[in-house]
């Protein structure tokens, strides 16, 4: 016996619909059917994930997913998540698997942070009116100066990357995400001026082309590795960790390692691609060392290595050990971030808030004095512009964005993308899903939002009166904590509202 | 009330300078006719001077400013002293009572060489060991603030109008080639003398008008180089900011404006092949020490005089010249006020340094 009742109820307008079986074409997960005997729109409420595809393409607007109002008996201990989980696990024996990132109502500190402006003493500034600089340089900065024998500066930069905005696009693997939302990711981060990741699933033949604006990565599975690999990308990004799953390796379930997937991934088809929880060859921190100046010896010290963790509770200390390991960058993904499957318990309870671990690592390097050594990257989750703006001026240099990426795409953030059957053609491989997904339309979707983002950092940049975002960086006197004990403020680095 | 210091305190200000190339003594009388000009640029909360070339009897010698709270500070700070420095003379300043400077702490000059032993064993240049020496007593010393420590150059400031703070420093017993006179308009009240400006390190004094929206950027990377700011001030972290470039990493003083004042993007991409690369790397290499928000700085410094405003310029500043004369305010008042008849007066543009320093031989 199935013990399940479904989570949502499929709210039909009678009156509004007209049959046309749009809803039914759309459903991946099959939750519409036309029943010719009634000669009606019937449906199947189990199989519903509210993604919303068939609410938005509905022509009459008779449809909406509502949370069904059935109920267990109340209780605050034993919720009905709860109970419906161990209904699921008593039936399967299973690991529970999620996607995307925690939906817990934990804290969110951004949302308790507030930005300031400028009033009488310092001028804000318009950017409709004056020059207002968003471009961000990534890489290790040197403390000493080198002049040649006319006295001449001497560039002595190591590889760095350059970003007209300070936002990237984070990490998710061809495989896990399909080959359209990869091209709109790929041209997007082009016409930009910023980077996307590939992830660990490998680089697509196709998009070799984009390599001046790729981040290729180098994760525990090695999937998709080798030299024209590395090669191609601006930079290399060793993946420690993520954090939807700190202290577990990516999840590509079987049905998404199709054709070009496999290929790409140098794995059979149809395989379940589970990396392992480490990396093989890194098991403490002179280990990761060798990688980092193996990974550069293999590409002529041309790219910088970014290195990724997870906001894991020491995270200041194995960031300050990064710093000392020749690595340029140090990403860091706190336990908001987006994955395409995970085990839930280890998404929901696994790692820390972005905004403590950025605070933190921020300024343990600084006490240490070798801030310069490496920049930092911030992900999970980033939701708006004034998200990107309070991390960099908590002392981030630039931000990773996966979730609002793939929303930007069409993700309604129904967190199923491990079952494969993504109907926004993002976290698919189906080639009738795919294709929903156009890659002229997804790229430009995305190059909007991150035109807006950038608008927007640039309208709260001149309100503080900053007119370049190298003075924002790390500047936390800009911003105030609201509704935050002494020790969250304390970790934070900043002052209480009002103060 | 809070001490500045304990609390970062947004200021207006005034600022003006005279310098003579041909190394000219000018008396301290003309910098107080033109920073009292601008007398409502201030506000009666801070004013001070600094003069180079003031001291030539004893040039070799640094010359320590000291406020003291009380005697027992007095007494450890010179136990201090006496322990790191070989004093060759010291005396208290003489000032003379003003009706509207009052609660005025001790206030003692000494004159002072690195003992050779300390200096050997510290492993350090003479400048670092004296700067750290300094550090220690501000940081440490309580009651104790040394506001100046230059070699033959002096800061001279206090709580009140610059004019009156002048008066009280009998500035016109002094004559000096480089003076600059401030005057504060800071939105809370300082709480002490310690806060007001020139900021003043080694032979390096600043002075300074406007709020620079990048002050905890600047502070908080500055900090990584064992500098501390205790005074929260835009001021102090510049001095700290142009301190490190100049005498630590040897960059020269239009350098240094090509790192705190960076022309934009849009402009460097339009400059010549040569210009553009070094601006480019400054611009990556050096990002966290570009200033932003409004500044118009004047950095005296050993033979010389830089002023420079933000690459907005958000502040007003003007120059005047007249034979080997410069003149530099934020008022042409200020100017017009002790030289009349200019040869030349000008504006200088957003980010543009005007860099003045006295004629070869002469230093």
């Amino acid at each position: 016996m199935d013990y399940q009742y479904p989570e949502f109820e499929v709210v039909r307008n009678a009156d509004r619909c007209i049959g046309c079986r749009a809803c039914e074409r759309q459903c991946a997960n099959e939750v519409h059917y036309y029943d010719a005997d009634l000669g009606k729109m019937m449906c199947d409420e189990s199989k519903c994930v509210n993604c919303q595809r068939c609410v938005t393409l509905c022509p009459t607007r008779a449809l909406k997913i509502v949370k069904s109002d059935n109920t267990f008996r109340e209780n605050a201990n034993w919720t009905m998540e709860n109970i419906k989980e161990i209904y699921k696990q008593a039936e399967t024996g299973g690991v529970l698997l999620s996607s995307m990132g925690n939906p817990k109502p934990l804290p969110v500190y951004w949302d308790k942070i507030l930005i300031n402006a400028s009033q009488v003493t310092n001028p804000p500034i318009d950017p409709l009116r004056e020059p207002m600089e968003t471009r961000t340089f990534l890489g290790q900065k040197p403390t000493e100066v080198k002049r040649d024998e006319n006295g001449k500066i001497v560039n002595n930069l190591s590889s760095q990357l350059k970003l007209e905005v300070p936002i990237m696009f984070s990490a998710m693997s061809f495989g896990s995400i399909s080959k359209n939302a990869h091209e709109s990711l790929a041209r997007a981060a082009a016409e930009l001026g910023t980077y996307y990741n590939t992830g660990e699933g490998g680089l697509h033949k196709d998009f070799y082309k984009y390599g001046p604006n790729t981040i290729v990565q180098v994760a525990s599975g090695r999937f998709g590795v080798h030299k024209e690999y590395l090669e191609a990308g601006a930079a290399i990004e060793i993946k420690m960790g993520q954090g939807a799953k700190p202290g577990i390796g990516g999840h590509l379930p079987g049905t998404k390692t199709v054709g070009e997937v496999s290929r790409t991934r140098m794995i059979p088809e149809g395989s379940d691609a589970i990396s392992p929880a480490p990396h093989h060859d890194i098991y403490s921190i002179e280990d990761l060392r060798q990688l980092v100046f193996s990974l550069k010896e293999a590409t002529e010290y041309k790219k910088p290595v970014i290195v990724k963790i997870a906001a894991v509770h020491n995270v200041a200390a194995i960031a300050s050990g990064i710093a000392r390991s020749g690595a340029d960058i140090i990403a860091i993904d706190g336990f908001r971030g987006g994955t395409g499957a995970a085990p839930t318990r280890i998404r929901d309870n696994v790692g820390i808030p972005i905004e403590l671990a950025l605070a933190s690592v921020d300024e343990r390097l600084r006490q240490e004095g070798i801030r310069g050594n490496v920049s930092i990257v911030v992900g999970g989750s980033i939701r708006n512009s004034a998200d990107v703006v309070k991390a960099i001026a908590l002392g981030a240099d630039a931000v990773y964005i996966g979730s609002a990426a793939c929303i930007a795409m069409g993700c309604h953030q129904c967190r199923a993308c491990h079952a494969a059957k993504c109907n926004w053609g993002i976290a698919t491989q189906r080639p009738d899903l795919v294709k929903r997904l156009n890659p002229d339309v997804g790229y430009k979707r995305l190059v909007n939002l991150v035109e807006a983002w950038n608008h927007e950092i640039k309208e709260m940049m001149g309100g503080m009166g900053i007119n370049s975002i190298e003075s924002l960086k790390g500047n936390r006197l800009m911003l105030r904590g609201v509704g935050l004990n002494e020790k969250e403020l304390e970790i934070l680095g900043i002052k209480h509202a009002g103060e | 009330m809070l001490r500045e210091g304990e609390v970062r305190i947004p200021s207006g200000c005034a600022i003006s300078g005279i310098f003579s190339k041909k190394g000219k003594m000018l008396n301290g009388r003309s910098i107080i006719d033109s920073i009292a000009t601008m007398h409502d640029r201030s506000n009666g909360l801070g004013g001070g001077f600094a003069g180079y070339g003031i001291y030539p009897q004893y040039k070799d010698a640094y010359a320590f400013h000291i406020f003291y709270d009380n005697t027992s500070a007095k007494l450890a700070c010179e136990k201090f002293i006496d322990k790191h420095f070989d004093v060759i003379n010291l005396s208290k300043i003489p000032t003379k009572k003003v009706a509207a400077i009052t609660n005025e702490p001790i206030i003692m000059r000494y004159f002072v060489k690195p003992l050779p032993n300390r200096l050997k064993e510290s492993q350090l240049e003479e400048n670092e060991f004296t700067v750290q020496c300094v550090v220690k007593i501000n940081t440490t010393i309580n009651g104790a603030y040394v506001f100046s420590s230059g070699k033959n150059m002096g800061v001279f400031k206090a709580v009140g109008y610059p004019e009156d703070v002048g008066e009280f420093y009998r500035l016109d017993e002094y004559e000096g080639y480089c003076w600059t006179a401030h005057g504060r308009y800071p939105t809370n009240t300082p709480g002490w003398w310690g806060g007001a400006h020139p900021f003043a390190m080694l032979d390096l004094s600043i002075v300074h008008n406007g709020e620079i929206s990048s002050y905890d950027a600047n502070r908080r990377f500055i900090e990584m180089f064992g500098y501390k700011c205790t005074l929260l001030t835009d001021t102090e972290v510049i001095t700290y900011i142009i301190d490190y470039l100049h005498r630590r990493l040897g960059f020269s003083f239009t350098e240094v404006s090509e790192i705190i004042a960076a022309p934009f993007w849009d402009t460097i991409e339009s400059m010549k092949p040569e210009d553009r690369e070094r601006l480019t790397y400054f611009r990556n290499a050096f990002s966290n020490m570009l200033i932003t928000g409004p500044f118009s700085i004047m950095v005296g410094f050993d033979g010389g005089l830089m002023a420079l405003n933000d690459r907005l310029k958000l502040r007003s500043m003007v120059v005047g010249e007249k034979d080997d004369m410069v003149y530099i305010a934020s008022e042409e008042c200020a100017i017009r006020v002790i030289e009349p008849n200019l040869d030349k007066l000008w504006s200088p543009k957003g980010g543009e340094p005007v860099i003045v320093t006295l004629e070869e031989g002469l230093k």
